[in-house]
């Protein structure tokens, strides 16, 4: 029999982490085509990787990261006190666990945090794209991604993992790569965006825009849009929460007294959305926002029959759906139907809802369920994999053949 | 009851539903709790399994064990799969508790080829006797919930249900008739606790 409450391991950033790490950067060896049928002359990928990639190269997972993620998931930069995105998951003993697991993270096409996007430089102008950068979609990025996978010597994954947009690009590598890929780990997502969260993205989209300092786009080398920027992280920030976090976190709690106009910072809550907003401009571009955002909105593998058609090449694939009770922005309703369509694929599935009162965050705080129910996914997943691989269910795998 | 007795019977639930399986099968376990009978379907009999269970905990210990579960209730986890997709369906201990038994039962029919259906019998006698000569509803070893914080929605006996098959079409292949640990061969409806039966529809 298991024991159940073993040590909560990798509920939070400290001791025992990966410590010290670093992006690397990889430039695609030729022009790359984007769906739309534009090709760009250079793309760089910028990207992180924990643990080592085994001999027989059958432990690599990729995960993906959200809106505003980046290449840098886990870890410390040097001199930095804030550890990655989904440090909580990914280190040895976590979710991810780097003892066992050749982990990859890189930032998406379109981003602006190593990767190409429209910050920029336009090989043909030496000048930053801004707007004149085409617009790309989640299986662009996920095609850049299937490139920088394969440099990296990996024919299959074992996973692909990821949360919010993250997930999306989990369920298109699901879409176009089903047969690299062994498990698919979709978090706190959607097959496609609804109307209401389309809505909050344009709400974004437009405080980017109507900011003067947004010039269209060409704002580069001068003056960026942090204000509207900062706005549309605001608004984020609000479909991130629940009712029920918010309440505990800020309550009615007022701030110091100010001898403003009574329209300074009067609640707690608008400061900390404040601070989030301010916070989010020093490391992010604003035209970044709109095509990421846009992306995202893009999106739409289907829905109902048209989904299951689209999930139809994971019959047999493995496939884990998580969802949070209290995401309001992705409700578990949409998880579910992703599980369903994978079910009537006849994929293996586990779908689990965890009870969580964080909202959409739940996804980067909720590390100790989440461990709990990943770690061992891919400990049956990597046994399953060998086996169907041929070999007598020691560590040599599939993934080693060419 | 105590824990012990109810372990005994449990596991030996699990061991009659067991040798109705054959090797190799895919098998759907609703309402699997924590994936006992799973577990041992997998290590025993190397069957395909998946779970349906709403507990969050019971969840987890699922995955550990390393099973293929949804969280989801029965009434909805069904709608979810294929037509024909399992071998067998196993609704033991959980008929009494879904919404609509009925489309439950025929939703079993259709994402598998037998249904294996294990309840507690209402017609037990000591239930009737509690009924009978005590004015009370029935508490017991099969039924262990006061009216007030029972699971239960819906109350059968062994005739019932064969009945209930009759007028459906469907077909007992097998039964067993259980008081405790015990098998009971004669005068079930009165004499069984718990009855489990495996059904097919011609």
């Amino acid at each position: 029999m298991k024991k159940i409450d073993r040590e909560k391991r990798g509920s939070s950033a400290g001791p025992g982490g990966l410590g010290t790490v670093e992006t690397k950067s990889f430039r695609l060896p030729g022009p790359h085509r984007l769906r739309s049928g534009v090709t760009l002359a250079e793309v760089v990928v910028a990207y992180e990787t924990y643990g080592e990639l085994s001999p027989g190269k059958d432990n690599a997972v990729l995960v993906c990261h959200a809106l505003s993620g980046d290449a840098h998931a886990a870890g410390f930069h040097p001199g930095e006190s804030r550890p990655g995105w989904w440090d909580r998951m990914i280190g040895p003993g976590r979710a991810f666990d780097t003892d066992k697991y050749f982990v990859i993270s890189a930032n998406v096409l379109g981003g602006c945090r190593g990767s190409t996007g429209p910050a920029s430089p336009d090989p043909a102008t030496g000048k930053p794209y801004g707007l004149s950068f085409p617009l790309v979609t989640i299986a662009d990025m996920v095609d850049v991604q299937k490139k920088l996978v394969n440099f990296l010597g990996v024919e299959k994954l074992l996973a692909v993992a990821g949360g919010s947009m993250g997930g999306m690009q989990v369920l298109k590598w699901g879409v176009a790569y089903p047969d690299s890929v062994a498990a698919l780990i979709p978090i706190a997502t959607a097959a496609r965006h609804t109307a209401l969260q389309i809505a909050f993205n344009e709400v974004g989209r437009q405080a980017v825009m109507s900011d003067p300092d947004w010039r269209g786009g060409d704002y580069y080398g001068q003056k960026a849009p942090a204000r509207g920027l900062a706005l549309a992280r605001m608004v984020g920030h609000i479909t991130y929460l629940s009712e029920r976090s918010m309440e505990r976190k800020f309550g009615r709690l007022r701030r110091p007294k100010t001898n403003g106009s009574g329209f300074a910072e009067e609640f707690e809550v608008e400061g900390y959305l404040r601070f989030q907003g301010d916070r989010f401009v020093r490391r992010f571009d604003a035209n970044s926002y709109l095509y990421i955002t846009r992306a995202i909105d893009n999106f739409d593998i289907g829905s109902g029959p048209a989904l299951v058609k689209a999930l139809s090449r994971l019959s047999d694939r493995r496939l884990l759906v998580i969802a949070f009770s209290s995401d309001w922005l992705y409700p578990p309703v949409q998880s579910k139907e992703i599980a369903r369509a994978a079910k009537l694929n006849r994929a293996d599935v586990t779908y689990c809802e965890i009870t969580s009162d964080a909202g959409h965050d739940a996804f980067l705080l909720e590390a100790e369920e989440q461990r709990r129910v990943i770690s061992r996914f891919l400990e049956v997943t990597r046994k399953r994999t060998a086996r169907a691989g041929g070999s007598s269910g020691g560590e040599e795998a599939e993934g080693g053949k060419r | 009851m105590n824990p012990e007795k109810r372990q005994a019977a449990a596991r030996l639930d699990n061991r009659i539903i067991a040798s109705l399986i054959p090797p190799g099968s895919r098998v759907l376990d609703l309402g699997c709790g924590e994936g006992d009978l799973l577990d041992l379907l997998v290590r025993e009999k190397g069957v395909i399994a998946s779970g349906v269970e709403i507990d969050e905990e019971a969840i987890y210990r699922c995955v550990e064990k390393g099973l293929s579960v949804s969280r989801l209730d029965i009434d909805s986890g069904l709608d979810d799969y294929p037509d024909g997709f399992f071998d067998y369906v196993i609704f033991n201990q959980v008929l009494e508790q879904v919404i609509h038994p009925r489309q439950a039962l025929l939703q079993g029919f259709r994402v598998g080829r037998r249904v294996i259906v294990g309840f507690p019998n209402f017609c037990h006698w000591p239930l009737r006797f509690r009924i009978l000569f005590r004015g009370r509803v029935p508490v017991g070893p099969a039924l262990p919930y006061e009216w007030y914080d029972s699971p239960n929605l819906h109350f059968l006996s062994v005739k019932d249900f064969l009945d209930f098959c009759g007028r459906e079409g469907l077909t007992v292949e097998s039964r067993f008739f259980l008081a405790g640990v015990r098998r009971v061969r004669f005068l079930p409806n009165l004499r069984a606790r718990k009855a489990i039966l495996g059904l097919s529809r011609s």
